[in-house]
């Protein structure tokens, strides 16, 4: 094992399932689902293989074929770990990870999914791939380059679907003679970067992925000034993203009807629960109806959570079909025609002003138009005004506008029925992915010459206005933000 | 046939109770209804790859969940290379018939007419015409817009890479270089005609997560993946099962009887047996937990070279 020098038996003991021993991770709860992402060549790859290989997730037979196919890439004698996650012809050629390898292994605590991501900017589509269902994101960093704009790049994606949780890893700290100052920077910018993002759960670790240093055996021996946890350890204590909140969401993907006498409407529950009697709505139609039965093949259930797959049976004919979604009668999503979100442009075209995509969300899909408002600049994390075309890995914000009713939860409320992808019609092609805001209210109405007017006021003038009655009649055409006096200032500025 | 299982009838009147699966276990399977359900919605003409051994078993009892209490909505495909095991054949035939499916099973004629057999061409060409080209020719011939397979991404490297949904060009080819986002779990089932999806409802499952699911749900599988007393000859590093008359002896080749099980199960000639003596599903779980070998150790035909299964699959292979 090479391993063999920095591992101690207390870390032994509680992480990782020694050699030959039965496999028995705990299975109460799902898999911790997790991704790596950084810039090229931090060592991703080779830090998954790496915990592959010392959680025995490596076979014999792999292991042997891994030697076989290393060659003498490192003066250490290691194996390249890279090689038991790039599993493409071409990235074996070209040393670099073009797509997503999905990749399973346990500790005796918990099992793990790990997706590790591609740092090519190129391929930044199969980054946020592995990102959309990713509980916790272990963003890396060659500790001789320090932040680069890959970084972050990878962490505000990954923030912007959702994920809450990072790990920083500081990589090759040992081709910085495991500089405690080097790390103490790099943690202090990176945790300055998660703070913009509004992620507050950081963390950061030096570590020497090849050597397997704070991997999943301590590397107490090269740093003895690192006290925290090595990297399995903060997995094993990290939590999966718990169920959604808020009403009951049932996008339904098909309708069941074996004969005359039953009608089931299948699909997979996407956020809170019901229970037979329970009354619902069925959206877009704004129908009402009670639940008679939840059937699955098992048997009759008695109620159906998050995440379950079901079918449900109503007491009355109405009309469903799918795509439609059925939720409680309280606590309902948005439904509309214009919504804002958040948008990441994943091909070489881009994503273009005024064409007609396919949007589809849940089991839905329907045509769009989207309309850029704004860019994030990567360096200054600020978002840019912008109304062209979004080009390839832009994340923007945008107006989504549709022909006929959409339905969404913001989000940040519900992952599951916040999110879609955009297809282009012409290729087929998925080209964006896109996380709804907010419902966007008409400004339509009456305006003269399509004008309409920017003002920034003092907020005791600003309330003092709307108390009027004409305000009131009209507030639906009207788009109001509080901000503060200096942002007001900046946004002005802008402007001219 | 003695197939191992106290069959449970979810619908039979006296049932006892199933325990409820672990949370880990639902959650694959609840990704796997909804995958099914989703390609059967979005798809005119599919059809589920049926190969018979584990995986395929699973398969099965998921797509029954799925579409639960309907039939299951399309045929299944059996690529039959005329070298299986009977074992396999007869729990096929007696799948079909119990649960009521349309069962479509196709052969290449090739096998016959030019008499293509594992033996007189070499695992790789034998592979490549009787299950690749098999099976381009038989999806070709029915027709199909999707096409569901139990492969999994723990089972090698460039699996490892496949999307859910795997797009196919019209020559059934897969081009890992240029796939599809997938986010989350919307998946695009936007095609154009003639091209073709494969969709794999087992993507995330483990080989230890197939048995402690065919124990929980109680899936009847081939007997042959339970240890027997079976005559067997060693050839090339692995241990044949030498019931077929069309296994002809080597010189210095003898049949030998032992304890043995598979952990995989396809063509007999090109299919490796372990020893072992565990007849209960218990016991293969509890051999599987410390085995140190993988399961492909025992197939000829992963066994070439590194990056041999991306190239099949490029060919069409699923
Ligand atoms: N010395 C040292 N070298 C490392 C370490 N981690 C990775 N490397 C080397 O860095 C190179 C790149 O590693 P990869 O794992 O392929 O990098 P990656 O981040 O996966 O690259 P992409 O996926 O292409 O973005 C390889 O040669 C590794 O051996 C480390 O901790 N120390
Ligand atoms: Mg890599």
């Amino acid at each position: 094992m090479t391993a063999q020098n920095t591992k101690t038996a207390q870390t032994v003991a509680s992480n990782v399932v020694p050699f030959a021993e039965p496999v028995k991770a705990v299975r109460d709860s799902r898999p911790l689902r997790l991704i790596t992402c950084g810039s090229v060549d931090d060592g991703k790859s080779t830090l998954i293989g790496r915990l592959l290989w010392d959680t025995k997730a490596v076979k014999e037979d792999q292991a042997a074929t891994l030697r076989r196919d290393s060659g003498s890439q490192n003066d250490l004698g290691l194996p390249d770990f890279a090689l038991l996650l790039d599993g493409l012809q071409a990235e074996r050629e070209q040393g670099i990870t073009i797509d997503v390898a999905y990749r399973y292994f346990a500790t005796d605590r918990r099992s793990f999914i790990v997706a590790d991501t591609p740092g090519h900017e190129q391929y930044t589509r199969n980054m946020a791939t592995g990102a959309s269902t990713a509980d916790l994101a272990i963003l890396l960093v060659d500790a001789r380059a320090g932040l680069l704009e890959q970084t972050r790049r990878h962490a505000t994606i990954a923030s912007l679907m959702g994920i809450k949780q990072f790990v920083l890893a500081v990589n090759k700290i040992d081709l910085v003679s495991y500089d405690k100052a080097i790390f103490e920077k790099i943690s202090h910018d990176f945790k300055e970067l998660a703070l913009s993002l509004g992620v507050r759960q950081v963390t950061a670790i030096p570590m020497s992925a090849l050597k397997g240093e704070n991997v999943v055996y301590d590397g107490r021996a090269a740093m003895p000034w690192y006290e925290g946890p090595s990297l399995v350890e903060t997995l094993e204590l990290a939590t999966t993203r718990s169920a959604q909140a808020g009403g009951f969401r049932l996008p339904v993907q098909r309708v069941s009807r074996p004969g005359e006498s039953f009608r089931g409407y299948q699909g997979t529950v996407a956020g809170g629960s019901i229970k037979p009697g329970d009354s619902v709505t069925i959206l877009p139609s704004g129908m009402v109806a009670n639940v008679s039965r939840i059937v699955t093949f098992d048997l009759v259930r008695n109620a159906a959570v998050a995440g379950d797959a079901v079918t449900l049976v109503l007491d009355r004919q109405v009309d469903v079909s799918r795509g439609d979604m059925i939720v409680s009668m309280d606590g309902q999503p948005m439904t509309g025609l214009n919504f804002d979100a958040h948008l990441v442009a994943l091909q070489p075209g881009g994503i273009e002003p005024a064409k007609r995509y396919w949007l589809k969300s849940g089991a839905r899909r329907q045509r769009v138009t989207i309309t850029p408002t704004s860019q994030l600049e990567l360096s200054s994390g600020k978002w840019k005004p912008h109304h062209e075309t979004l080009s390839m890995n832009a994340i923007g914000k945008v107006h989504l506008t549709f022909d006929e009713v959409a339905v969404f939860d913001p989000y940040e409320q519900n992952r599951a029925t916040g999110a879609f992808i955009i297809i282009d019609p012409d290729t087929n092609n998925t080209v964006a992915g896109g996380m709804v805001t907010a419902k966007r209210t008409d400004l339509g109405g009456i305006h003269r010459d399509g004008q309409r007017v920017l003002m920034s006021l003092p907020a005791d003038l600003a309330d003092e206005l709307m108390a009027s009655e004409a305000f009131a009649a009209r507030r639906d055409e009207v788009d109001l933000r509080r901000i503060s006096a200096a942002r007001a200032a900046d946004l002005f500025g802008e402007i001219e | 046939m003695h197939i191992h299982t106290s069959e449970y009838d979810p619908h039979s009147k006296d049932q006892v109770a199933k325990p409820p699966l672990d949370p880990h276990l639902k959650a694959l399977e609840n990704e796997a209804i909804h995958i099914f359900r989703e390609v059967a919605a979005e798809f005119d003409k599919p059809v589920m790859l049926y190969s018979i051994g584990k995986d395929s078993s699973v398969l099965l009892h998921l797509a029954r969940k799925a579409f639960f209490p309907g039939r299951v909505p399309f045929p299944l495909l059996h690529i039959d290379t005329g070298w299986k095991f009977a074992e396999m054949i007869a729990f096929r035939d007696l799948m079909a018939e119990k649960y009521d499916l349309d069962l479509v099973t196709y052969t290449n004629p090739r096998g016959k007419s030019e008499g293509v057999t594992p033996f007189s061409h070499g695992s790789a060409l034998y592979t490549d015409i009787m299950k690749t080209e098999a099976l381009r020719q038989a999806l070709d011939a029915g027709g199909y817009d999707a096409a569901f397979g139990g492969a999994r991404r723990d089972e090698e490297a460039s699996r490892a890479k496949e999307r859910i949904y795997s797009f196919r060009t019209p020559e059934h080819r897969w081009d890992p270089r240029n796939q599809r986002p997938e986010l989350w779990n919307i998946y695009n089932g936007m095609i154009r005609k003639g091209e073709s999806v494969r969709a794999f409802p087992l993507s995330n499952w483990t080989e230890v997560d197939i048995w402690r699911y065919i124990q929980a749900e109680n899936i009847p599988l081939v007997p042959l993946y339970y240890a027997a007393e079976r005559p067997y000859v060693e050839r090339d590093g692995m241990m044949i099962l030498a019931e077929d008359p069309r296994l002809e002896l080597l010189p210095g080749e003898t049949v030998q009887q032992g304890m043995i099980r598979f952990r995989t199960l396809g063509c007999f000639p090109l299919t490796g047996a372990i020893r072992s003596t565990a007849t209960t599903l218990d016991e293969v779980i509890a051999e599987l937990e410390i085995a140190t070998v993988s399961e492909r150790q025992g197939r000829a035909i992963d066994r070439d070279q590194s990056g041999s299964m991306e190239k099949k699959k490029r060919e069409g292979y699923f």
